[in-house]
């Protein structure tokens, strides 16, 4: 369906929703196709064409708030959908601050969103992409033994919004993107190395790369011995970085700050890192993969500096959190959605780390001896997101005499976030697009003290 | 009272139309799976009801399958022409010549769990209510406790599945799930407790005071916790509680037993079918037929009778966990592992109730045996890779055992070892077995899966801690 037609759907359910006896009334729309391919020893395990088309409905009746999603789109269907909303409304309690976003401006569309030279490649040509990139990481270093699937997956979708207070909208976005798991075999040790790579297309994906990367992480792996506990400085992978720094912006969310749920509430304008740490949100920037003109609420997106020279700037809005600040605070545009299925919810959308100057060289050097981790395991269990706390389970390798060394696993860093960010004593220069942590531009960071548990 | 057998979701003879149509191109093996699912949910946060939502979903999802290529497509909607598209979609790649099915069998439906109160039979005031009084009970326990999250989450979901080997399944399953997790706070000490309840059952689960005791034993876990000290880091037996403790095995030993890691060889049991990995008293099974429980289906997602598999006994590895393509590599039959996630995804081989078959002895033995270890009640989640076999797993509630008795608790633990080496190191079996509830992750699929054991001894783990030495 057209970004217009479902824009129009969009309206066809708030009206429906209106006349059910909704206060306010808010409707998500979403219609994509996809692509999946799976390819293991050289041959397509699995080929899955995917068509969703759903939508979701938030109601909103004297300050209670509901929400409802269907995949029966006729009117009876919208009818049915708008009853299940005002059903779930009447059940929650008032809460003060709930009630439909307001306009809040135009959005700007975003370059390069959707990029039409996706649809030029058919499905032949993405089995073949799928196929080089598992054979990449296998002609890498006779080493790789086996791949543990390779993966490619792409989706054109169209997104609608519209709401009872004048907000209307529709975009169209592209992505796909490409893993691997490649598995590294010698003196009868076996690793496992990821490699991966994304884009708005498939073009954007380069096999021998994402292949290569996977077989580098998994040989450089062989032989991994645990190290010795003790506490010394670390350098974090990009990969690794990143998913610490999702971790820090959910953490910043102002639904996890107002609920007493962020060891950062009541800091704005403290330092809270080191100098050497500055941290934006950017839901507009056309490389992130997160990006959209406006965010699940119909607010346009835009910048958030989060931490600026160690000093916390602000924490991440949607309308509700905003309104129950007060003080003029206005939405960030970080209503999130996963899908039609669910409501919106605070989070991150692009998270980017200012790059410092020194080279991932450089950065060892610094360390001297030290750990660089390249894998972090159990993050989302391992951190206590209440205290900060945190203890999980790592690979990595030695640092010796300010270069790497000998590989490391079945090791734990510890530490806690508020410690972890005053100690980072800098980022590097080499930045690059990570998909863990939600959508993370960083570079590699170095740590001046965390604790590793190992033998 | 016996509720009827579920009705399939198509005629026969529109599924047989499909499954006809799924091989006009060839393929060994076509499917037509449909779905169609109603849940509702809300959750009480600072006190107020909050977060209601429902939501109504019905699709299909046709797969071919032609020597090891599978070819899959969902499409949102039941209606004829929707499973037309779906069939054609799933066809397209093929380039072989048209298949012929084998007509349908008498449908197959396993009478649906006893469910004595329907979910939906009950007014949303009374849920309501229930996180009302789960907030109050756990606010209860002193002003320690800050924080009370409490959800409830009732769905109904029904399946059909027909096949080109004749096979024509429906199921029904109704499960509804309460969670509280609880933060309590002592000057700038904060500690969580989380608890559930939940089954293949309907809403008397959660009567007669049991979901209020969910909300205390949440309450008393995180105010207990606020007296922890760092945990310890180093090598030293480790007993893992009963209950969510059966999370470890789950994690360590169940997803490598899953056949299609087995036939990847991505996994450290490859090969070790009739070896001995465990003492001679470990017994293990994954059992989809408990009544009542979580992870209990009557068929599994491909219409598969689910059943009971022992796949440890007496210490050996006497079975891996079977889907039907797996199943026909292996030359044997699925043993009704074969879980989808919803219509959007592909069957593949995952655990059901997955637990260690009670042993000898109580807990309070196999803790007064160790000098100094520590306890691990439960965990807030895991990860392992199974290629290795390495895992991870970070412990939510734990203790220090000094002197053959638990002493403190501890804050910021870790597990971490190796899966083979672990199980080989299991020395004790306590008697007192319990299931839990939990959801589990494999390939972006989630699926509610069982957990049981009674406590368990592991002679020598790392333990990874903030306490250097």
């Amino acid at each position: 369906m057209s970004a217009e037609g479902l824009e129009q759907l969009a309206e066809r359910a708030v009206d429906a929703a209106l006349q059910t006896g909704a206060g306010d009334a808010e409707a998500f729309v979403q219609d994509s196709v996809g692509l999946e391919v799976r390819v293991f020893d050289g041959d397509v395990e699995s080929l899955t064409e995917a068509g969703q088309r759903g939508l979701g409905l938030r109601c909103w009746i004297d300050g209670r708030a509901g929400f409802a999603y269907g995949t029966e789109l006729s009117d009876a269907g919208l009818a049915d959908i708008a009853a299940g909303a005002v059903e779930a409304t009447r059940i929650t309690d008032s809460d003060e601050f709930a009630a439909a976003p307001d306009p809040a401006g135009d959005p700007t569309p975003i370059e390069g969103l959707a990029d039409p030279g996706a649809a030029e490649w058919s499905t032949e040509r993405r089995v073949e992409l799928t196929k080089a990139v598992e054979a990449a990481a296998r002609e890498a270093d006779p080493r790789v033994v086996a791949v543990e699937t390779a993966v490619y997956v792409d989706e054109r979708a169209s997104a609608a919004l519209a709401n009872s207070r004048g907000i209307a909208g529709a975009y169209e976005a592209t992505f796909a993107y490409a893993y691997l798991q490649a598995i590294a075999e010698e003196d009868g040790d076996r690793q496992t190395g990821l490699g991966f790579g994304m884009g708005r297309s498939p073009a954007a994906l380069d096999a021998q790369a994402i292949g290569g990367e996977a077989a580098d992480r998994s040989t450089s792996l062989l032989g991994a011995a645990k190290p010795q506990s003790r506490s010394c400085p670390v350098v974090l992978d990009p990969t690794v970085a990143a998913s610490f720094a999702g971790f820090i912006g959910g953490v910043l969310c102002a639904d996890a700050v107002q609920r007493g749920r962020s060891p950062f509430a009541d800091r704005l304008g403290d330092e809270i890192a080191s100098a050497a740490l500055t941290l934006a949100d950017d839901g507009h920037d056309p490389a992130g993969l997160n990006s959209a003109p406006f965010d699940g609420e119909g607010i346009p997106s835009g910048r958030t500096p989060l931490i600026e020279g160690g000093t916390l700037g602000a924490y991440l809005h949607d309308s509700y959190t905003a309104r129950r600040q007060g003080n003029g605070q206005r939405s960030t545009a970080n209503a999130a959605r996963s899908g039609y299925r669910s409501p919106p919810s605070v989070s991150t959308s692009n998270l980017l780390v200012e790059p410092g100057a020194r080279s991932f060289e450089e950065l060892l050097a610094d360390a001297g001896e030290g750990m660089y981790i390249t894998d972090v395991a159990g993050l989302h269990s391992g951190v206590n997101p209440v205290s900060g706390q945190f203890s999980v389970g790592a690979t990595g390798r030695a640092i010796s005499g300010g270069e790497l060394s000998d590989p490391a696993d079945e090791f734990t860093v510890a530490s806690d976030l508020q410690s972890m960010l005053m100690a980072v004593a800098a980022a590097g220069s080499e930045t690059r697009w990570v998909p863990f942590g939600g959508s993370v531009n960083t570079a590699a960071l170095m740590i001046g003290e965390m604790t590793i548990g190992g033998a | 009272m016996a509720a009827p057998p579920p009705q399939p979701l198509v005629e026969a003879e529109l599924a047989e139309r499909i499954v006809a149509r799924a091989l006009a191109n060839g393929g060994d093996l076509a499917e037509l799976f449909c779905e169609e699912r109603a849940g509702r949910g809300f959750q009480i946060d600072e006190s107020r009801v909050e977060r209601a939502q429902t939501g109504a979903e019905r699709g299909a999802g046709v797969r071919v399958v032609s020597g090891d290529t599978t070819y899959f497509a969902h499409v949102d909607g039941l209606a004829e022409a929707d499973l037309e598209r779906a069939a054609d979609a799933a066809a397209a790649a093929l380039r072989g010549e048209r298949g012929e099915p084998r007509a349908l069998e008498a449908l197959h439906a396993p009478a649906p769990q006893e469910i004595q109160i329907e979910p939906d039979s009950v007014e949303a005031e009374p849920k309501a209510d229930l996180l009302r009084v789960c907030d109050q009970r756990a606010r209860a326990k002193g002003s320690e406790v800050q924080q009370v999250q409490a959800s409830y989450a009732e769905a109904r979901r029904r399946i059909t599945v027909a096949n080109s080997d004749g096979r024509f399944a429906a199921d029904e399953r109704t499960r509804i799930r309460l969670g509280v997790q609880v933060v309590a706070r002592r000057n700038d000490t904060v500690e969580t407790g989380f608890e559930t309840r939940g089954g293949h059952r309907g809403f008397e689960l959660l009567a007669d005071g049991a979901g209020e005791a969910v909300a205390e034993k949440a309450a008393d876990t995180a105010v207990t916790l606020l007296d922890a000290d760092p945990a310890p880091a180093g090598a030293m037996p480790v007993v893992v509680g009963s209950g969510f403790g059966g999370v470890l095995f789950h994690e360590m030993t169940g997803h490598g037993l899953e056949a299609d890691h087995i036939q990847k060889g991505a996994s450290v049991y490859t090969g070790k079918l009739g070896e001995r990995v465990a003492a001679l008293f470990l017994v293990a099974y994954d059992d989809g037929s408990l009544p009542g429980e979580w992870g209990t289906d009557g068929v599994d997602d491909e219409g598969t009778p689910t059943q009971r598999t022992a796949v440890i006994d007496e210490g050996r590895i006497t079975s891996y966990l079977y889907d039907l393509l797996t199943a026909r590599k292996d030359e044997t039959a699925s043993t009704g592992n074969g879980r989808r996630e919803s219509f959007r995804h592909l069957p593949i081989p995952r655990m059901t109730n997955t637990f260690i078959a009670p042993g000898e002895g109580t807990p309070e033995e196999l803790i007064a045996e160790v000098d100094r270890g520590f306890y691990a009640v439960s965990f807030a989640g895991g990860q392992v890779d199974p290629t290795t076999g390495d895992f991870v797993f970070g412990v939510s509630e734990g203790y220090l055992i000094e002197s053959g008795k638990v002493t403190k608790p501890c804050r910021g633990a870790t597990l971490i070892g190796n899966c083979l080496d672990a199980l080989g190191k299991i020395d004790a079996v306590a008697d007192d077995f319990e299931m839990k509830t939990g959801f589990c992750g494999k390939g972006g699929q989630r699926a509610p899966v069982g957990t049981g054991q009674g406590h368990v001894r592991i002679a020598e783990l790392t333990v990874g801690g903030t306490a250097v030495g």
